[in-house]
């Protein structure tokens, strides 16, 4: 039984739909990362995916842009508590990334510029629930959102959806990334509220 | 542990300025903060609405203590309740301590930098305490210098207990003390060079403020020479 927080009413704005528990509905779009913004400029952006045999497939930004993308309009969820509605993204799946990718392996390290690190099942990149995305509300994907391009993986914290993507590394097991391996939830699943190891 | 909530009851407040004040909360259970973490805090409406949102930890060191500096958001929802309307025995929940990357431990070797954006002194001054706490020679093996930008003189966070335990430079972005050499701006390459510590390989640089102002100082570090690797940045706020 939670204490009662004397004079506290709360603001219990009506929002259009319910949020995962524990989240507060935003309107800006806050930024949160470990380190300095990297500048990835597009020309030197490269892509790549790598599995255990040793092998590895890459893309450039052409690349990317030759390929078949989809808007997505998806709700976003950070681990530091504000929820954002609707947001409009521009990328490809990450499906069309694996089509010739082989792999046993289950888990998945993604790695950016900059150094940052974050861990996922494979299977929660795929079937259309994940994206290299590269442009937000229809404009160029700012650096400190992540430009040129980041992982979006939004029925996942955000802190999933690594910014400055650069390649994905399938493991064996589901090795700890960087904010895993410093408190927080190996999976990150906002309905279940798995914010903290 | 950090599953768990605990129950919470202010046994103090202190303005800290006009819009800021400092909580200190009893809270059996609660242990083993570093400096730079943060609590999640958990406020309960009489027919059982929560909000909840993260604070840093103001002050480390007394297990069962919880020192928080709230400043408040104007539009917020739980910030004015903490900052105007909270008084002692009033109760609510904590969770924490939580973060373990942009912390700084007395066992830590080599200099740091410190930069503070307005209410981003929060995390740095718990560093600056834990440091000043744990003695001479900790603060021989870990020189500290602070970096710290705010609008007017009346904004600063904790002004003279700082001055008193870090070598302390103050940057002015609207309005300076009468006199003061250094007209009111913003942080500029200029302003680095002189106050904070030249890059080097044992160097740990922590920025903390809103996102625009920790975006400006970071790239400003890595223009200077900063390994980005040895830059640890915490921000707050939205950025287009």
């Amino acid at each position: 039984m939670a204490v009662v927080s004397r004079g506290f009413g709360g603001r219990r704005e009506p929002t259009e739909k319910p949020l995962p528990p524990g989240q507060f509905l935003t309107e800006d779009f806050p930024v949160l990362s470990a380190g300095p913004t990297p500048n990835v400029d597009e020309s030197r952006w490269e892509f790549s995916i790598h599995t255990e045999t040793g092998e590895a497939h890459r893309w450039d930004w052409a690349a990317l842009q030759a390929m078949d993308a989809e808007d997505v309009s998806t709700d976003i969820h950070c681990v530091t508590r504000w929820s954002k509605l609707g947001t409009g993204w521009r990328g490809v799946p990450l499906d069309a990334f694996f089509a010739d990718v082989e792999t046993e392996d289950d888990f998945v390290m993604a790695h950016s510029y900059g150094g940052y690190t974050t861990n996922l099942p494979l299977d929660d990149l795929l079937d259309g629930k994940a994206w290299l995305a590269y442009e937000f509300e229809g404009e160029p994907l700012a650096p400190v959102h992540g430009g040129p391009v980041r992982l979006l993986v939004p029925h996942l914290y955000f802190w999933k959806s690594a910014k400055w993507i650069r390649s994905l590394v399938t493991q064996a097991d589901d090795v700890p990334g960087f904010w895993e391996q410093n408190g927080y939830h190996a999976y990150g699943d906002p309905w279940l509220e798995q914010r903290y190891s | 542990m950090t599953e768990q909530w605990h129950v919470a009851q202010v046994v103090g407040t202190t303005p800290v300025t006009a819009s800021a004040r400092a909580v200190t909360l009893a809270v059996p259970g609660f242990a083993g903060a570093v400096a730079g973490q943060h609590v999640d805090v958990r406020l309960t409406a009489p027919d059982g609405y929560q909000a909840a949102r993260s604070y840093s930890l103001a002050a480390v060191g007394a297990d069962e203590r919880v020192e928080l500096a709230v400043d408040r958001v104007p539009d917020g929802e739980v910030s004015p309740y903490l900052v105007d309307e909270l008084r002692v025995g009033d109760r609510m929940e904590v969770r924490g301590p939580l973060g373990g990357w942009f912390v700084w431990r007395p066992e830590d070797v080599g200099p740091v930098q410190l930069v503070a954006g307005g209410s981003g002194i929060v995390p740095l001054a718990a560093m600056v305490r834990a440091r000043r706490d744990a003695g001479p020679e900790v603060a021989a093996r870990a020189p500290f210098r602070l970096l710290y930008s705010v609008r007017t003189p009346q904004d600063a966070f904790f002004a003279d207990e700082l001055e008193a335990a870090v070598d302390l430079t103050w940057a002015y972005t609207r309005r300076t003390p009468p006199g003061w050499p250094r007209p009111a701006r913003r942080l500029d390459a200029a302003d680095l060079a002189a106050s904070t510590f030249a890059p080097s390989d044992d160097l740990t640089v922590l920025v903390c403020g809103p996102t625009a102002f920790v975006e400006t100082v970071a790239g400003l570090l890595l223009e200077a020479g900063h390994d980005p690797a040895r830059v640890k940045t915490e921000r707050f706020g939205g950025a287009s």
